[in-house]
């Protein structure tokens, strides 16, 4: 069919065209304001990281260890039985070096997102959080890595009550 | 098994581009439109009508399936909406597969559509919908730190170069200059091109990248024995699956894609494929990053674990190799309006099995061919066979 | 502990906002539609003689027969009020002053929504013949707000 089609729908606009006002157009602005229930596996882990603990929870069934913690194992679909308090260090399973925020404006220092397996969870098992105090050109997967918490005052109960994680110097 | 036999007898694509003048509902009914007039049909033909768009946040509009479904054709009709994220482009033919192999309906459109241009200024922050509002987005993410994350792992995981990956973006981006429709299509880029582009998130830079794209894409489906009598050379969907894995992506395995091989063995049992490699003769995996091309492969068991480069560098991947990859271009090369790119792909197979593809003909009359999208936080799998 | 009692340490919720800003293009119908509003101060509709069907605001396809749609009909700037509301209350639920009144004004097969203007509430009855006001011309930016309200025909 492709061969036979001479002309495909569909026309291109440039930045310039409606700065130029060749066509016509208008603004819209919606603001989603949300309160999302913390629910019972949520709720605890952010208790949790208020008290400087990486909260995770048992599955009794498939026996594994999971975080962020819930109430039911999703792969045996029974409820877990209990939360299991877990060490506040890792392993980097995964890492990146981003020098675009969210709201795409370049930035010269990169943010280092990283996938951290708890120690303590099954294997595989882990968060998203950032590292820090490290030279992005040394990070490598597998690196040890621990926490840095907020001073306790300062906790409220939040992902962010750990500020990053930055690597362990093993002896 | 009881269920009708189901062909693809018409298709229809407007570009993609940047950013369209049309609004959503006159790109969807641009599309439909083709598809109609490329088998001769109208809407007194069509029995049902499947949509499938992205989140409702890139429009600003509550039930966008719903408000776009003029254009769709679904006015009076039984109609449905399907999303799975980037997983829809494939899902939502899969919907209307159902729909007639159930005996339900003869004749189904199904209309996948995106225009993520109205969201001002850059559609990227509309994908902080995609992060968990509690655990995640407080640490400000961006959608490129999983892709970047993911093609990490996988580089490391099985000792992958970025000049490895980086062939893909480039034979997907030459494919695309024969494709009409492309946004990105360049006969002469190069690899070095793609490895000097702009470093966005360690690993990935700018041209591993699909672009932000508008645009909509059509097929009409139609049961055995109506197909035989609209065309000569219906295309049968052989063999469709679809899987979803955990929903927490850092208690996963990034380095292989698991859902992707379950929807593949789903669709392969179905089709009664035993050797995908020397059964499948085109392959479209998903690409919004060139990495992901090659994850795909090995999802789709088209590959070893870790090999999949080398189907690009011995030549197999190319139009005039042993299992061309991609020959549309992908959207690396067309362009990533979310919904509709999969259903592009789908598209593809449709012309080149019946020899109509043009410039991008794969040579040797192929007979069979798999599509395959992925959507949401890596977890949802679509698989479709066809075969003629 | 059964596992479905709370915490009480535990935050009750998490708050976030998800603004969301939309720059929307008119699109093929859209543009003609918009700048007859804003150069001329007219109302145009299309026409599908296939299902001798008028869309208002104008479409640049049928959603009956999806058939392009060519034929541009003025349908004039006076409509009847098919229905009607009296809002007393705001969008952030604050009470108004004086009612506000919001109909649907038939145009061909169509209509529009808008205001209705110089008119006191009890007047407004179903099948009332209401004109377009429009905004001076140099004021109108080519939107449905360059038509300030509709009121009474005048006799």
């Amino acid at each position: 069919m492709t061969a036979k089609i001479k002309e495909f729908p569909g026309i291109s606009l440039s930045e310039q065209d409606f700065t130029d006002g060749k066509i016509l157009f208008n603004f819209d602005k919606l603001n989603g304001i949300y309160a999302w229930d913390t629910g019972v596996g949520i709720g605890s882990y952010l208790a949790s990281l208020k008290a400087g603990v990486i909260l995770g929870s048992h599955c009794p069934n498939c026996r594994k260890i999971v975080v962020p913690p819930r109430t039911f194992c999703e792969f045996c679909y029974r409820p877990m039985d209990e939360f299991v308090p877990l060490n506040d260090s890792g392993t980097v399973n995964t890492f990146s070096l981003c020098y675009v925020t969210w709201d795409v404006k370049r930035i010269k220092q990169p943010e280092i997102p990283a996938v951290i397996d708890i120690d303590g969870a099954s294997p595989l098992h882990g968060i998203m959080h950032m590292l820090g105090e490290i030279d992005p050109k040394k990070v490598k997967i597998g690196m040890r890595v621990k926490a840095v918490w907020k001073p306790a005052e300062e906790r409220q109960g939040s992902i962010n009550d750990i500020l990053y994680f930055k690597p362990i110097k093993e002896v | 098994m009881g269920m009708q036999k189901v062909a693809v007898v018409g298709a229809g694509m407007t570009k993609f581009v940047r950013r369209a003048q049309e609004t959503a509902k006159e790109l969807t009914w641009e599309a439909a439109h083709m598809a109609l007039e490329s088998c001769e049909m109208t809407m007194d033909d069509i029995e049902a009508v499947c949509f499938g768009t992205a989140p409702d946040a890139f429009d600003g509009v509550h039930l966008n399936g719903e408000y776009v479904s003029d254009g769709a054709g679904a006015w009076r009709k039984p109609y449905m909406r399907s999303y799975v994220g980037g997983g829809t482009g494939v899902f939502v033919p899969i919907q209307g597969w159902y729909h007639i192999a159930s005996g339900l309906f003869d004749v189904v459109m199904v209309v996948a559509e995106e225009k993520m241009s109205s969201y001002y200024p850059h559609a990227q922050a509309a994908f902080m919908t995609i992060f968990d509002h509690t655990t995640e987005r407080p640490l400000k993410p961006n959608l490129l730190w999983i892709f970047a994350m993911e093609m990490n792992r996988y580089m490391t995981t099985y000792g992958i170069s970025k000049a490895d990956i980086a062939q893909v973006a480039v034979q997907h981006k030459r494919n695309a200059a024969d494709h009409p429709c492309a946004l990105l299509g360049d006969k002469d880029i190069t690899l070095q091109d793609i490895l000097n582009s702009e470093v966005l998130a360690w690993p990935v830079q700018r041209l591993d990248v699909s672009p932000v794209s508008d645009g909509a894409v059509a097929v009409i489906l139609a049961a055995e024995h109506i197909a035989k009598r609209i065309t000569d050379k219906p295309v049968w969907i052989e063999g469709v699956g679809w899987h979803l894995d955990t929903s927490y992506w850092t208690n996963r395995e990034l380095a292989y894609p698991r859902y992707v091989e379950y929807a593949a063995r789903m669709a392969y049992d179905m089709a009664g494929i035993k050797e995908p490699r020397k059964e499948i003769n085109i392959a479209e995996p998903y690409d919004p990053f060139d990495y992901k091309a090659l994850h795909h492969l090995e999802g789709l068991q088209l590959a070893e674990r870790g090999k999949a480069a080398e189907l690009y560098s011995d030549g197999t991947a190319s139009r005039s190799g042993n299992m061309p990859i991609c020959p549309s271009g992908g959207l690396l090369g067309v362009g990533n309006p979310i919904a509709a790119a999969g259903l592009m792909k789908i598209a593809e197979l449709f012309w080149q099995l019946r020899g109509e593809a043009g410039a991008r003909q794969v040579p040797g009359q192929p007979r069979r061919g798999v599509a395959q999208a992925w959507g949401d936080l890596m977890q949802v799998g679509t698989v479709v066979v066809m075969g003629k | 502990m059964t596992l479905l009692q709370r915490d009480p340490k535990a935050p009750a919720s998490w708050q976030g906002e998800l603004p969301v800003t939309n720059r929307y293009t008119y699109g093929l119908a859209g543009e003609k539609f918009f700048r007859t509003i804003k150069d001329e101060g007219h109302i145009l509709g299309t026409h599908c003689p296939h299902c001798d069907h008028t869309y208002v605001p104008a479409a640049a396809f049928c959603e009956r027969c999806l058939r392009k749609l060519d034929e541009w009909v003025d349908v004039g700037t006076i409509g009847d009020v098919v229905t009607y509301t009296f809002l007393y209350v705001s969008l952030d639920g604050s009470p108004l002053e004086k009612p506000e009144i919001v109909a649907f004004i038939r145009f061909g097969d169509g209509g529009l929504i808008h205001r209705l203007g110089e008119i006191e509430p009890d007047q407004v009855e179903i099948g009332l013949m209401v004109e377009a006001v429009f905004k001076p011309k140099s004021k109108r930016i080519g939107s449905i707000l360059d038509i300030k309200h509709f009121s009474p025909v005048k006799i």
